[in-house]
């Protein structure tokens, strides 16, 4: 038995070696998709022009406006005199954020008066807008303690925050473990569809009917190689997010690497539940994109935070592994936590595969139709 | 026991009737052919038999078991054959053939007597993918890996097709040859003139069998006066001589028309007859019944 599946291990292995397509499906996309989601899906900023209204231009305000600039973030793209230039800024697009300073800033300032200034945006962007607010806001609040000398106000409340695990909210510590859980979906799932539907529609699946090869065999036979590659990608891309993008891996190396194993087994398990019922590879290609992929994709909370979703798509996130490898990865590589913390995610992903497992021999034809 | 026996197997694909009430039997050695154009129901009988569909209705056995509820047992003992092409095109010759000693437990060495004659041919090219061979060796690939782990039966759908003259010929004289090693060989065809090379053959149109019997005794037993009429107007002659007085069947035989009589007729009798009309006609002459000659006076028969 034993060397039958060795026999099939090694064609499954030829197939994949001998077609180029394959090939760049396992180890192109992986790479592109950390070094696209690396580079452009970020929620940093650099540079951002910004226009001053100084009705002011007296000492403070001209402090002030460096302040802003210095830290990097900003750079005045214009000082423009009246309202009426603000539009065309941003209607152009050179500019992201107009500071307006009111007049007598300096006496104002020195003698405790309270002054308003306004940060004004492009709604239309409000994710960027929020951001920049916010940079904003927190550098003219570092401004006025600095130049006042003063320690906390007492008689107002101070609130102070501090982002634990990611202080800099640097992206990639988001993107990283999103993206092993979809690339691992991609290679593990489809790829397994693909090969079992290409039996299928070459119909080579017929003679290996009508062979004694047991089904089990077949399906462990199929799976063995992607599961082996997957877990070769899910390395690779570790490996990339730890050395390009610097994003740490705190906890056990052993537990991550165990739990990125099972997901891989999850997701095989889906694969070929999905091959069971599909009968060509394009039929197979669709329902690995439409089922998997998407909702992997959205309702993980890869990109969108499940907590602000309607409750309908939030049960459906519950129940997409992704969900639960996703807090593990963050949870081992960002956190640091040991086995215990994630004990709940990974008995649900082992469940889901008994279940997906289960299906998948159930739904196994042992004839043609 | 029969290697393959078959009780009133019927099967439908929704509203249509693939097979239509089939009962046979092919004894061991023997090499039994399925005649019949596309669409008769070949594949599908061979499909039932090769357990991988269930009939509606009809009980079949092969080596000695249940095609549905022993389907495991089948599965051990049998070779198959699709019609389409089916192996692993990426794969080279060897490692295709290689692949399906493994899964059927046994080894090229061990089998090796019973390829040895097709493999041979094959040698030359045993490191080319599958898929870059021509259609005649792909076949006989096939054949190999069909053969590698000594099947008590064997099922061929369309071997032939799509292979060339020469290829074919070969392919058959491997089939004898196998035939003669105890083998029961399930062939099937819709090439008319390979009926001959069977021990015995069924003649299958539209899910129904309309003969089995040798084929040198369809030939024999068919009865009626044979003529080929060869012209360069065979349309008008064919409508002409459907309509004659003689005429039993009249149909289109390759290039020339193959005419039955309903009682004894002159070949020169039958020329005047068609040329008083002003057709011109080349030649009329007595000829001996093929299987397709058979097989036409059959189907015809049906449909009238």
């Amino acid at each position: 038995m034993i060397k039958i599946f060795w026999a099939f291990v090694k064609k499954e292995f030829y197939h994949i070696l001998r077609d180029k397509r394959t090939l760049l499906i396992l180890f192109g996309i992986p790479v592109a998709l950390v070094l696209l989601f690396g580079y452009t899906v970020t929620t940093e900023f650099k540079d951002a022009s910004i226009d001053i209204l100084d009705y002011a231009k007296d000492d403070a305000s001209t402090e002030l406006i460096n302040h802003l600039q210095s830290s990097g973030h900003f750079t005045v793209n214009k000082f423009i005199s009246s309202e009426a230039e603000m539009d065309a800024g941003f209607k152009e697009g050179t500019s992201k954020l107009v500071v307006v300073i009111p007049n007598n800033f300096t006496s104002d300032f020195y003698d405790n008066n309270p002054i308003t200034i306004q940060l004004i945006t492009d709604g239309s962007d409000p994710n960027n807008a929020n951001t920049l607010v916010q940079y904003a806001t927190n550098m003219i609040t570092t401004f006025q303690r600095n130049k006042l000398q003063q320690p906390e106000n007492p008689f107002i409340i101070n609130v102070e925050d501090r982002m634990l695990y990611n202080p800099q909210l640097v992206s990639a510590y988001n993107f990283i473990p999103g993206t092993i859980a979809l690339i691992l979906l991609i290679i593990s799932a489809m790829l397994t569809s693909l090969t079992i539907a290409r039996e299928k529609e070459l119909g080579t699946m017929e003679i290996l009917l009508v062979s004694p090869l047991p089904p089990l065999l077949i399906i462990l036979g199929k799976v063995t190689p992607y599961a082996l590659l997957s877990f070769i990608d899910a390395v690779l891309v570790l490996v990339l997010g730890y050395f390009v993008f610097k994003v740490p891996i705190l906890g056990s190396t052993i537990l991550l690497l165990f739990a990125c194993l099972l997901y891989v087994i999850t997701a095989l398990a889906l694969g070929t539940l999905i091959s069971t019922v599909s009968k060509t590879q394009q039929d197979a290609m669709m329902r690995s994109l439409m089922g998997l992929m998407m909702p992997s994709m959205i309702l993980s909370g890869f990109i969108f935070p499940l907590a602000s979703m309607p409750k309908v798509l939030q049960v459906i996130g519950q129940i997409i592994p992704a969900t639960y490898f996703i807090e593990i990865l963050k949870g081992v590589m960002l956190r640091g936590v040991g086995l215990k913390f994630v004990i709940y995610e990974i008995g649900i992903l082992t469940l889901t595969t008994f279940l997906l497992l289960f299906f998948t021999w159930k739904n196994f034809k042992i004839r043609l139709e | 026991m029969s290697a393959i026996s078959v009780h009133n197997v019927s099967k439908s694909y929704g509203e249509i009737l693939a097979l239509n009430n089939l009962s046979f039997s092919i004894e061991d050695g023997e090499l039994f052919g399925l005649i019949g154009p596309d669409g008769a129901g070949k594949s599908t009988l061979f499909r039932i038999l090769t357990t991988l569909l269930i009939a509606d209705k009809g009980e079949a056995y092969v080596a000695g078991h249940h095609v549905v509820d022993d389907y495991k047992s089948i599965r051990q003992k049998v070779g198959y054959m699709p019609g389409r092409f089916s192996l692993y095109q990426d794969l080279s010759v060897e490692e295709n053939l290689s692949f399906f000693a493994t899964i059927f437990r046994t080894t090229i060495e061990e089998n090796y007597h019973l390829v040895k004659d097709i493999y041979v041919q094959l040698e030359p090219f045993k490191t080319r993918p599958a898929g870059k061979l021509s259609g005649g060796m792909k076949q006989k690939l096939a054949l190999c890996c069909a053969l590698i782990h000594k099947p008590e039966v064997l099922f061929l759908d369309e071997p032939t097709t799509g292979v060339d003259a020469v290829s074919r010929v070969e392919f058959w004289d491997m089939l004898k040859s196998l035939k003669e090693k105890g083998i029961a060989i399930l062939v099937s065809t819709p090439y008319m003139d390979e009926a001959s090379l069977c021990d015995r053959i069924a003649l299958i149109q539209d899910g129904n069998i309309l003969k089995i019997d040798k084929p040198q005794h369809m030939i024999r037993d068919f009865d009626k006066p044979l003529f080929a009429v060869t012209t360069s107007e065979t349309y008008k002659v064919l409508k002409f001589l459907r309509n004659a007085q003689f005429t039993a069947s009249a149909l289109p035989f390759g290039s020339s028309i193959h005419l039955t009589t309903s009682f004894p007729v002159k070949p020169s009798e039958i020329k005047h007859y068609v040329e008083r009309t002003g057709i011109p006609v080349d030649d009329v002459s007595p000829v001996e019944a093929t299987i397709e000659d058979v097989f036409l006076e059959l189907s015809n028969k049906k449909t009238i």
